[in-house]
């Protein structure tokens, strides 16, 4: 009902604006990742060093990629455990 | 000091021959000597908007092939003497003149210009490579629907990856009346998404339809709107500091250009 009001008087989310800027929005988040194929993979080492301060992982078994529904992109990132390490880093010391 | 400019899309039919025209006529009325390069080999167009169609006997590639001087192929606007054209070949196409030969002639023309404009064929090929390779910077020309600005933002990535930084943008064929309703992305929403420097706004105008009929720039009629917003465009390019019209701040702006220019 309001939404109708909305869009008698001219006002609102009634416009088709917020729709091209989402798909727009999506549709690059693709298109920035595929520009350079290097992009994952730089991701991927990034990850690996970040990570390896606290565990041990399965660096062949590791999968990174962007998974995509309607409405949000999402960056899917599979890293199997072998171990946890016991370092200082746990504790801020 | 002179500067080489290319002004490219990827989005075909946007506005920049338009664009081109309107630049280069402004900054030779403000007294810049300029040269118009049409780099759309095989699909010239810059002539006729230019309204110099005429009195073209030589062209760019008749320049790169020793055909003819440089000299001889560049058409000087009797409207304003400090501009010149040097139209793109009709009848061959883009392969006929390779990256390193545009880079030789833009090198060539800064001898004698302050400005070199050079106007882009659309896509990202051989024609786009061509036409970037002598530039110096680059004014990117979008509209403000969604498959123009994500090839905007494909070009924006090439220009980087061949070191060309900080493009500017020229938003195009604006409606202020249909942002004000909600139905046309807004500059806010462009920039935001794209992350570049505004240049400018342009209004869709009907007066480019008609200056483009009779082959006379729309910068020179004062009258219209989009008159009003290549002046600006023309006064940024050569380092003033200067407010959006107030066209341009209807559409919903803040104050990047004040950015921009570090203010
Ligand atoms: N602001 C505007 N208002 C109204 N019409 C416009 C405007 N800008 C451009 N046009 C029209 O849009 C059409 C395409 O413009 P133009 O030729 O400059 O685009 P282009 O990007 O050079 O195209 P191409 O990719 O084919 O080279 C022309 O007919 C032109 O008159
Ligand atoms: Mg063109």
């Amino acid at each position: 009902m309001f939404n109708i009001i909305n869009r008698i008087f001219g006002k609102g989310s009634a416009g088709s604006k917020d729709i091209a800027k989402e798909r727009l929005r999506l549709v690059l988040v693709h298109d920035r990742v595929n520009v350079s194929p290097q992009f994952i993979e730089i991701l991927k080492e990034d990850i690996v060093r970040s990570i390896s301060t606290y565990m041990e992982i399965d660096e062949k078994g590791m999968e990174v990629s962007l998974a995509s529904s309607n409405s949000s992109v999402a960056l899917i990132a599979n890293i199997p455990v072998r171990r946890m390490k016991r370092g200082a880093s746990f504790y801020n010391d | 000091m002179s500067e080489v400019i290319v002004v490219t899309s990827g989005k075909g039919g946007v506005g920049k021959t338009t664009t081109t025209a309107n630049i280069g006529t402004g900054l030779a009325l403000a007294d810049k000597k300029v040269v118009l390069v049409d780099a759309d080999i095989g699909l010239r167009n810059l002539d006729v908007v230019m309204g110099l169609e005429n009195r073209i006997v030589y062209d760019l590639i008749d320049v790169t092939e020793g055909n003819c001087r440089l000299k001889q192929a560049l058409i000087r606007d009797k409207r304003y003497d400090k501009l010149f054209l040097l139209p793109a070949a009709q009848t061959r196409d883009k392969n006929a003149v390779s990256p390193e030969q545009m880079r030789q002639l833009c090198e060539e023309l800064q001898q004698d210009f302050d400005f070199v404009i050079i106007d882009c064929p659309a896509g990202i090929e051989q024609g786009f490579k061509n036409a970037i390779a002598g530039a110096d910077r680059a004014i990117i020309v979008t509209t403000p629907e969604v498959s123009a600005v994500r090839d905007a933002d494909r070009i924006i990535g090439l220009l980087e990856a061949a070191e060309m930084h900080n493009p500017k943008l020229v938003v195009n064929r604006i409606r202020p009346q249909m942002v004000k309703k909600g139905d046309m992305m807004d500059i806010d929403d462009m920039i935001d998404i794209l992350a570049i420097d505004l240049l400018g706004v342009v209004p869709e105008d009907e007066h480019i339809v008609v200056s483009t009929n009779r082959g006379e720039p729309a910068i020179c009629n004062e009258q219209s709107r989009a008159s009003q917003a290549y002046r600006n465009i023309v006064r940024r390019i050569l380092g003033e500091n200067v407010p959006l019209m107030s066209l341009e701040l209807e559409v919903g702006l803040v104050d990047r250009l004040k950015k921009f220019f570090g203010l």
